[in-house]
């Protein structure tokens, strides 16, 4: 399945790629609302690292044996069997977050204002996902087959 | 095509019958249980009994996953024997199932301790939604309630009788609360959290007897401290449910002993979950760690090697996440290390984080009120990552996949799990 890969390089920690997750996944799908209007504010599932000049951006990597899939208590995180996402059911989660525990990435973002988690889900409804398309340098990239 | 069984309806039940569907679309499986519900998730009792959650709600899977699956199942019936030389399962109301892949996930039964006035109205142990309905539609006539056990099954039934209005007193008794989970600075920002929400603590002491006449009416303490109460909730622990085995000569301590490949001494049976002794890669032991994470993978492992395919599990070891009251917690592996372990911590102001390591390598760690970073040092610790070169590293706030060495990083950015 095709994954996101961050480019570190090229990365200059400018974090548009987390300003526009956070408007991809918001209700009015526009920055000044999504970050000014909506309450409580819509998070960003991608997050950037940053240490002196090396960074880059991290997501959910959509393991093929995930993690926090196996841990989750209610069974709201699943892996879809035909596109690979492992995404979230915010109804059916209790925000107990053994799912953080569980995920070696630090992938999935607790949302405690809601109570529940949130992580990325690829943008499946988008031809690319936001945060790829909105990098203005190419340091997330969109592609099959980076496995180790 | 083998048969398959599975004796249990919970996390590795589940977890191997969809193992095995990954593997054989075709041979007959079926799972009994003696509960007569789809598989619900446990912990879930305790929202449940707080008033937030529906049996719906509850569910692990949706409504359709046995048909979908090919699960033929018997539920709400009891299993009374294992014959293992005719490889039969006999049930309660006298039906004999055959297997030839059979796998035991019973789980565990709550530890009721040998005091007097238990089978009073208004005692309960905590451990299924019977339970939690039984206490449910109690409450009506309950002002106040003692906890006895002041761990996790006795902070979450706490949480829950909270929220629904009940006065609480834990009696726990060891000197401070959540004691295998945590150390002494973890249990006292514990103790200060459940002191903040209105709940009563008390340590080093325990229940002798249950008073009352038909109904509980109150608890007498070793000490001779009476506690009123309408409502006593027995949580002091778990035992594997391990009874079935008597007699078939299958090895078992406390709990059933499986090996790397979740298979128990008898070839054919395997088991998992809390019933099950499996190898815990932090002690590097075989033991119980009845956690719903190490139950549902360690039943995904058993049900890849009942369908013929070699999968070793990995390990799992203690690993906790939960919130008591307004203080959110995590912690894994040894927390009150012996001699021989070097340990790092930070303390803040309501934060602490610790960190136990051996030869380098993490084995155990707490954080309490930031947990955020609690997957990534899970992670180097599942790994058996020698941090030694960047152990500071690990406490600070800003510590991050960046903070590790650079080809640690990237080959870590490379895997897809």
């Amino acid at each position: 399945m095709k994954r996101i890969y961050p480019q570190e390089e090229v990365c200059m920690a400018c974090r548009l790629c987390e300003v526009y997750c956070l408007v991809e996944h918001s209700l009015s799908r526009d920055p000044v609302k999504a970050y000014k209007k909506e309450s409580p504010r819509p998070l960003a599932r991608i997050r950037v690292e940053e240490r002196g000049t090396l960074s880059f951006a991290l997501q959910c990597r959509h393991c093929d044996e995930p993690p926090c899939v196996y841990a989750c208590l209610t069974g709201a995180l699943k892996k879809e069997a035909e596109s690979g996402v492992v995404r979230v059911e915010a109804e059916k989660c209790i925000g107990c977050w053994t799912c953080i525990l569980a995920c070696p990435y630090g992938a999935i973002a607790m949302d405690t204002a809601r109570g529940v988690v949130a992580k990325c889900d690829l943008c499946l409804h988008l031809s690319l996902p936001a945060c790829v398309s909105r990098c203005p340098n190419e340091a997330l990239v969109y592609l099959e087959g980076m496995d180790a | 095509m083998p048969r398959y069984l599975i004796l249990g309806n919970s996390a590795g039940g589940i977890a191997a019958c969809e193992a095995i569907r990954e593997v054989d679309k075709k041979g007959s499986l079926a799972l009994v249980s003696d509960e007569p519900y789809p598989a619900y998730s446990r912990p879930l009792i305790s929202e449940y009994l707080a008033g937030e959650c529906s049996l719906e709600k509850m569910l692990f899977r949706p409504q359709g996953f046995y048909a979908e699956k090919g699960v033929e199942t018997f539920l709400g019936e009891r299993a009374v024997r294992l014959d293992v030389r005719e490889r039969l399962l006999h049930l309660e109301r006298g039906q004999a199932l055959p297997w030839e892949r059979l796998l035991i996930a019973t789980g565990a039964s709550p530890f009721v301790p040998k005091i007097e006035g238990l089978g009073k109205k208004g005692v309960f142990t905590f451990t299924t939604l019977e339970d939690a309905e039984g206490i449910a539609s109690s409450l009506g006539s309950v002002e106040r309630g003692v906890v006895i056990g002041g761990g996790l099954i006795g902070i979450s039934v706490t949480r829950a009788l909270a929220r629904r209005g009940v006065k609480v007193t834990v009696v726990e008794l060891m000197d401070r609360v959540l004691s295998t989970i945590l150390d002494e600075e973890g249990s006292r920002l514990a103790h200060e959290a459940l002191l903040r929400a209105g709940v009563g603590v008390i340590t080093g002491h325990t229940a002798k007897e249950v008073l009352g006449g038909e109904g509980v009416r109150g608890v007498i303490l070793d000490n001779g401290e009476e506690l009123p109460a309408e409502l006593v909730i027995i949580a002091i622990g778990v035992v594997p449910r391990t009874e079935l085995l008597r007699g078939t000569g299958i090895k078992v301590n406390r709990g059933i002993l499986v090996d790397r490949y979740m298979s128990t001494s008898l070839p054919g049976v395997y088991a998992c979950g809390d019933v099950a002794e499996a190898y815990d890669f932090v002690y590097g032991v075989d033991r119980l760690t009845p956690i719903w994470p190490n139950a549902y993978l360690g039943g995904r492992m058993a049900g890849f090697n009942m369908a013929g395919l070699k999968r070793e599990y990995p390990g799992g070891t203690t690993m906790n996440s939960l919130t008591c009251f307004d203080l959110a917690l995590a912690s894994a592996g040894v927390v009150n290390p012996d001699q021989g372990y070097e340990v790092l911590s930070r303390l803040g102001d309501h934060t602490y984080e610790k960190l136990v390591l051996r030869e380098g390598r993490l084995r155990g760690m707490i954080l309490v009120g930031n947990i955020a970073k609690s997957g990534l040092i899970f992670g180097l610790m599942k790994d058996g990552v020698d941090v030694s070169g960047f152990k500071e590293a690990l406490l600070k706030e800003d510590f991050g996949l960046a903070s590790l060495p650079e080809e640690m990083r990237r080959e870590r950015l490379r895997r897809n799990g």
